[in-house]
Parts: structure tokens; C-alpha cells; sequence
């Protein structure tokens, strides 16, 4: 059981749901977050201020998955995020010590599996 | 020149002078209108393309836009003789009783304006250095020639096409237009893809409010006066657009069980559009009818087209175009002579008046649509109309402007500023 954790470009949020929705991913969370990966920052002017945009906005998407998933998670990020340009974001893979369904209390496995109905 | 004085009311200049200010007013309304309608990342670029137009606009108008709309020439396109504003000054325009140079300022207003709703097709995508462009070439190349045809002694005019404020140029000059544009640019990349939402629906509302306080000025103004043909259109202007934002709301109730505030807003400029061409001609009942009437037509556009592969983003054919060819050919039917003084329409025993409502409503959007057609395709032989994908991801805003419309400013590091003080600021470099 593993929490895969992808920061990815705003404008591709789209493919990447759609990524994940064509694997059978379903159980997602996603945040608005700003940060900084090395890539070039925009140069913005308001008025006589020149400022350099060092922080880009990216969308953080948290998902916590079964050790069969991790591979079909981390290919369907790859492939709905990727442009080939720097910026494209990180994935990071973490183990999960415990899941917990609230509604049921079911645990681990059992919590992080889609409910078919 | 007492006798050219004495010919100038006071009263009528006084009105016109602030119609004119309320007519230029509908240019950033209808800037946030659009902006509100978009996606976040394209609220700037949307708004300046509105804001662009005030600019490029008068600059053609004052060239040689009005000149071609206004002054005497063929039944086709006006002559040369008021180019750059020569001849253009304090004494009467020939059938009024303002001087030329407000009524100058007047129609100057109603163009930039117009140029600024074709933008409303394009939003999102198009590259706005071509839009300059475009919207400069098309000032003159549609615009004027339209406002000849309805307003400056045109062969439309001529023959007795009633267009009281620029139904054929304005309205369905801008939304069929807006067809064009959009069929030659293309769809945004998302389109029919994605959710594509209106990030601001007090943006939308606001923009329609001030619109129609403009309209005001707009219709209330196309008399040239503060006399009868005026305060009618002014009081048609109040009644058309409640009575089509009620009837909206009575559709969206059919259709979706809820009444929509975008809907909302989208009636007001239809209403105001529809009583564009007839306010100073019929009846305030009529009026009533008419802009009842207007909400039909282009609500089944609305629900119709994004259906469509045409991305005609901010639905000006709907808005503009059909409620423009609404209320032209409304007009046709109950224009009364005891109202406005110059002729009847079907209802009242003239025929032809309706038949020269109809050719307008023909000629006026095939000669926009043509024209917009040719041009583009043509400015787009010497540069790329649209921005590439990534941009377009990127959103407009930032590629176009290296602006924000929300900047929040975190992570925002400060390289110059006025002072022209070069800071030294250690960035990660990839």
C-alpha cells in the first residue's frame, strides 16, 4: 500500500484525471499548491515594477493505492502530465502505514479499493 | 456664420456630449462582460482586447472611417472628404443640430464598440498583435462601409431601411462577423474536450448592467437630439430588455428548472440589442412585444451551438447577431408613423417598408461575414492568427501580457522598479 503523490502543471490537470479515470484510479484528492522546480521563472511588469515569478502555481494530486496500482498510478501520471519541457512536475511514491474507511472502518486494502456500486 | 450658429441647440449638444461619454462607457463594460465569461488565466487578455479596440478604433475612425461612413459618396462606401477630420467642426451636421465633431465623437463611440464585441469570438486563442490588426482593417473595411449603407446616405438608407442605432452595422455586423472569425481561427484546444467555465458571474452581471446603462446613451442618443425620435428610443430601451430578461427567465425555467444569473445577463444585451434598430420607430407596447419576442430566437442559438464544432466562444451571433435581425425585421412589421414620423411598417399598411427591413437583414450580415472571412484568412498569410498549444495552456494573460489578473504576489521576487534600482537577486537557475 503506497500514497502516490504527483505535483503537476495546472493545465494538465485535465489529461491527468482523465489518465487516471482510463486506469481505474479512482480515489483522488488534489490541492492547489505554488512552487518552485528549477525551471525558468516568468518575468511579469506591473507598471514600473519588474518582478520575477519564482513561485508557479502546480496542483498537488494524493493518491493512495494498493501495491498492484502503483504502476498503472505512476504511468497514468507520466502520461497525463508529461510535455516534455521543464516543469513537468515530480512524482513521489511513500509507504502507507494504515488506511482507514471512516464510513465502514474497514482498514488498509480494504479502504484504499474502490467500492463498485 | 450666425445662421450655422443659431442652427446649433444647445440642448441637443448637452445631451449628445454625455450620450456620447455613456456610449464610450459600453467599451470596458462589455471588456468585463467577456472577462468574466472566461477562464482566470484569460481574464487580461479578454478585457484589453475590448480596451485595445478604444485605442486602434478611433485612430481608423478619426483616419478615415468616418469619412467613408459619413461623408457624401456613393451608394456603396462614403468619400474621402473628412478624412483625418478635415472639414470636421463646430458647425451643424447636415440634419441635426450638434456640431459635426460631437456627432463625430458620437459614431466614433458606436465603432470602437463594435469592433470590441467581434473579439467576443476569438477569445481565449487569438494572438493579440493580430488583433490589432484585424480590429484596425476591419474598422474600416466592415464597419464603415455597413454604417455608410445604414446611416450615411447608403444605398440601404437610400432605398429606406429604418436601422435607428446601428442594427445592420452594429449588431449584425459584429455577430456575423463573429461567425467568421470564429470559423477561420478555430476552436480553442479544449473545446468540446473540457469543462470551459466562466470564471466571474459578477464580472458577467456588472458588465451587462453598465452595458445597458450605456445603451442608454447609445439608443437615446441615435436621435441626435433631445426631441421625440430620442425619448422614445430611451424609453424603449428600459422596457425591451425587462421585458426579454423575463422571458429568459421563464425559458430557463422550462429547460432547466432554475433561472441562471449568466442567463440573466446574456438577456439584458439581447434585449438591448433587439430594440437597437427600432427604438426611435415604434410604439413602447411594441417595444414590449419586441423585446419579448428577441429572447426566442437567440436562447435556441445559445442551447444550439456549442453542441456545434464552432467555437464562437462568447455566442456574439447569438446575442448580437440574431437578436439584431430580430429586431430589424420586428421593426418591419410595427413601425408606426404616428410615433416616429417617418413611415409605417406592415401592420400599418406598408409593405415595402418590411421588404427593405429584409434585404437589410440579408445584405447586412452576408457583406460582414465575407468581408470578416477574407481579411482573416488574409492576415493570417503573414502571421499566425492563434497562439501555439502551450501558450494556450498557459493561459493568454501571461504569454501576451506578462500579467495576472489575480497576481498574488508570493514567490514574487522584485527585479526593478521606477527608481530603476537593479537588484541582485540570487534565483535557482535550471
Amino acid at each position: 500500500m503506497k500514497l502516490v503523490t504527483a505535483i503537476v502543471r495546472p493545465e494538465k490537470v485535465n489529461d491527468v484525471l482523465e489518465a487516471l479515470y482510463r486506469a481505474e484510479i479512482r480515489g483522488v484528492s488534489i490541492s492547489r499548491v505554488q512552487g518552485h522546480g528549477g525551471e525558468l521563472e516568468r518575468v511579469e511588469t506591473y507598471r514600473g515594477t519588474t518582478v520575477k515569478m519564482e513561485l508557479s502555481e502546480k496542483v498537488r494530486f494524493e493518491v493512495a493505492v494498493s501495491d498492484d496500482f502503483v504502476k498503472s498510478t505512476i504511468d497514468a501520471f507520466c502520461s497525463g502530465a508529461r510535455t516534455g519541457e521543464v516543469g513537468d512536475g515530480k512524482i513521489f511514491v511513500t509507504s502507507l502505514d494504515q488506511a482507514i474507511r471512516i464510513r465502514t472502518g474497514e482498514i488498509d486494502e480494504g479502504a484504499v479499493t474502490p467500492v463498485n456500486k | 456664420m450666425t445662421t450655422v450658429g443659431a442652427a446649433i441647440s444647445a440642448g441637443d449638444t448637452a445631451w449628445m456630449l454625455a450620450a456620447t461619454a455613456m456610449v464610450l462607457l459600453m467599451t470596458p463594460a462589455l471588456g468585463l462582460f467577456y472577462a468574466g465569461l472566461v477562464r482566470s488565466k484569460n481574464t487580461l487578455n479578454t478585457f484589453m482586447m475590448s480596451i485595445a479596440a478604444i485605442a486602434v478604433a478611433t485612430i481608423m475612425w478619426a483616419a478615415v472611417g468616418y469619412s467613408l461612413a459619413f461623408d457624401q459618396g456613393d451608394g456603396f462606401i462614403g468619400g474621402l472628404g473628412h478624412a483625418f477630420l478635415k472639414g470636421v467642426a463646430f458647425a451643424p451636421r447636415a440634419g441635426t443640430s450638434i456640431p459635426q465633431l460631437v456627432f463625430f465623437c458620437f459614431q466614433a463611440t458606436f465603432c470602437i464598440v463594435t469592433v470590441a464585441l467581434v473579439s467576443g469570438a476569438v477569445v481565449e486563442r487569438m494572438r493579440f498583435i493580430p488583433m490589432l490588426a484585424f480590429s484596425a482593417l476591419w474598422s474600416v473595411l466592415v464597419y464603415a462601409v455597413l454604417a455608410h449603407w445604414a446611416f450615411g446616405g447608403g444605398w440601404l438608407q437610400a432605398h429606406g431601411t429604418l436601422d435607428f442605432a446601428g442594427g445592420v452595422p452594429v449588431e449584425m455586423g459584429s455577430g456575423f462577423s463573429a461567425l467568421a472569425a470564429a470559423l477561420v481561427v478555430g476552436a480553442r484546444k479544449d473545446y468540446g474536450r473540457q469543462a470551459l467555465l466562466p470564471h466571474n458571474a459578477v464580472y458577467v452581471l456588472l458588465g451587462a448592467g453598465l452595458l445597458w446603462f450605456g445603451w442608454f446613451g447609445f439608443n437615446g442618443g441615435s436621435g441626435f437630439s433631445a426631441g421625440r425620435s430620442s425619448v422614445l428610443a430611451f424609453t424603449n430601451t428600459l422596457l425591451a430588455p425587462a421585458c426579454t430578461l423575463f422571458v429568459w427567465f421563464l425559458l430557463d425555467l422550462l429547460r432547466q428548472r432554475r433561472v441562471t444569473a449568466i442567463g440573466a445577463a446574456t438577456a439584458i444585451i439581447v434585449g438591448c440589442v433587439g430594440i437597437t434598430p427600432a427604438g426611435g420607430y415604434i410604439s413602447p407596447a411594441w417595444a414590449m412585444a419586441l423585446g419579448a419576442l428577441a429572447a426566442l430566437p437567440s436562447y435556441a442559438i445559445i442551447v444550439l451551438r456549442p453542441r456545434s464544432r464552432v467555437d464562437e466562444t462568447l455566442d456574439v451571433l447569438a446575442a448580437h447577431g440574431m437578436a439584431g435581425l430580430t429586431g430589424i425585421l420586428f421593426l418591419g412589421f410595427v413601425a408606426q408613423l404616428s410615433w416616429n414620423g417617418v413611415s409605417n411598417g406592415l401592420l400599418y399598411g406598408n409593405a415595402r417598408q418590411l421588404a427593405w427591413q429584409a434585404i437589410a437583414a440579408l445584405a447586412g450580415p452576408a457583406y460582414a461575414f465575407t468581408a470578416t472571412f477574407v481579411l482573416l484568412r488574409l492576415i493570417a498569410l503573414i502571421t499566425p492568427l492563434r497562439a501555439t498549444q502551450r501558450e494556450e495552456g498557459l493561459g493568454m494573460d501571461v504569454v501576451e501580457h506578462g500579467e495576472e489578473a489575480y497576481a498574488t504576489g508570493e514567490g514574487a521576487i522584485l527585479v526593478s522598479t521606477e527608481a530603476g534600482i537593479e537588484m541582485p537577486v540570487a534565483v535557482a537557475q535550471p
